[in-house]
């Protein structure tokens, strides 16, 4: 479980989140909407710790995320993310960019870590590039490269950081199917995401964020149908 | 052959002073490297109040003529009674100039690995340590190295400068012979044929490695 609990986060004078609380259970897939630079990345990279925060606490799975003393490269294992630019790692090849956190944060053998690897670059559709230099692959294909990477760690989490925003319009299928894939085996997701038909279609409940705030939070029938903020119903008009 | 007397002897004479001269350039670089790692390590990730005064010390031997500071070197070695020989203060003064150098090309390295990429190293649960051998040092690695090359070969010349100290490297040991037989033309231009002959082959690893990574991109 993922618990935010009245996050407040700063960058220098800008408030980014603004009293944050959502809470994500296990098995749950929630979807995060809203505007640019509305806070939705920046409360991803909290959950994790890669940012720190100025106001309240992240627990998941009952660790606090910003106590001194939490072992956050441990926490990290749990918690697998995707980000915007997938970020592959250019001088390994598709199966060592997978195999190398298993390998030096897990302490797995090169065999088990390539079994591993294999088996969740099989699960993206990439089973046939293993030997290949991310530099040779699409944007599509880089990004199932870097969620297979996430996943070889065996995360409980999966948090999405607008995952398909930098591809070409063609290859966002790709992504999504391997995404609602993952959904459908029951992993629990956090998907910042400014895909809408994807959001509505996957998610067991959906935020909207609006000036580092969850306006609204909801299925996504209601978000979608009949939202009862005003602002709500504007973003999604603005999108839709 | 061109009416000299350059003996077999003095070709002898010239490929021990290349090895001086290959010997040095090596300690150099080296020496220099390590400590240039460990500057541009620390210089890329201390805030700028901590490494200003690292900074300013490794620009003095960064703007200082390597002459200059070979020669006071010496003085101050002799005066402090230390003891050491002209070759010791060579190699320490030539590693100390390198390594300002270095430090340079090591912190531009480290910083022009992008932050998205280290974040997602860091996300996978890796330890600061871990993403800076795994993932930072390759790649940093592969933009420093054609300057790395340069400097190598840009210190290898500037190892003549030993002579000053009484050191009989490539250049001297040529001046020697110049100054038996005449024709400085003639020596010279073996001399010099012989500093490409050991720079080229050093170039030439460095264009090999780099075609390498690229394939890869």
């Amino acid at each position: 479980m993922i618990e935010i609990d009245h996050v407040r986060k700063n960058f220098g004078e800008l408030t980014v989140l603004d009293d944050v609380s959502l809470t994500v259970n296990t098995g749950e897939v929630v979807s995060v909407i809203g505007g640019s630079g509305s806070g939705k990345s920046t409360m991803l990279m909290c959950i994790n710790g890669l940012e720190p925060i100025q106001k309240g606490r992240v627990v998941v799975d009952g660790v606090e995320v910003h106590a001194k003393g939490t072992d956050l490269n441990k926490l990290r294992q749990n918690i697998g993310i995707v980000f915007q630019q997938w970020n592959a790692f250019p001088h390994l090849t598709v199966l060592e960019n997978v195999t190398l956190a298993p390998r030096k944060v897990l302490g797995k053998s090169r065999d088990e870590a390539d079994a591993i690897a294999k088996k969740q670059l099989e699960h993206v559709g990439l089973g046939d590039k293993l030997k290949v230099f991310p530099g040779k692959l699409s944007g599509g294909q880089q990004q199932r490269m870097a969620i297979a990477r996430a996943l070889a760690m065996g995360p409980r989490y999966m948090l999405f950081d607008e995952v398909t925003s930098a591809l070409d319009p063609q290859l966002v299928g790709e992504v999504l199917d391997t995404m609602r894939l993952l959904a459908k085996e029951g992993m629990t997701m956090i998907v910042v995401t400014h895909e809408m038909a994807f959001a509505r279609e996957v998610s067991d409940r959906v935020a909207f964020f609006k000036a580092g705030k969850i306006h609204e939070i909801g299925t996504p029938e209601k978000i979608f149908g009949s939202p009862d903020r005003p602002e709500t119903a504007a973003f999604l008009k603005s999108v839709l | 052959m061109f009416g000299t007397h350059l003996s077999p002897n003095d070709f002898v004479f010239l490929a021990q002073g290349a090895g001086i001269t290959l010997l040095i350039t090596f300690l150099a670089m080296l020496g220099g490297t390590v400590l240039g790692v460990i500057f541009g390590v620390f210089r890329a990730n201390t805030p700028l109040w901590a490494n200003f005064w690292l900074g300013f010390l490794l620009d003095i031997f960064r703007s200082v003529p390597l002459l200059i500071q070979l020669i006071l070197a010496n003085a101050f070695q002799a005066i402090a009674r230390l003891n050491a020989n002209a070759f010791t203060v060579s190699c320490i003064v030539l590693a100390l100039y390198c390594s300002a150098y270095c430090a340079e090309l090591v912190r531009g390295g480290i910083g022009a690995v992008p932050q998205t990429t280290r974040r997602a190293a860091r996300s996978l649960g890796m330890t600061w340590g871990q993403d800076m051998r795994e993932i930072v040092f390759p790649l940093a690695l592969r933009i420093m190295l054609p300057s790395w090359i340069g400097l190598t070969l840009g210190v290898m010349k500037d190892t003549a400068l030993v002579s000053w100290l009484g050191i009989i490297e490539l250049l001297k040991s040529s001046q020697i012979i110049v100054t038996r037989i005449g024709d400085p033309l003639f020596v010279l231009t073996i001399a010099g044929l012989i500093y490409f002959i050991i720079s080229f082959p050093i170039g030439r690893l460095g264009a090999r490695l780099e075609k390498g990574w690229r394939e890869n991109d």
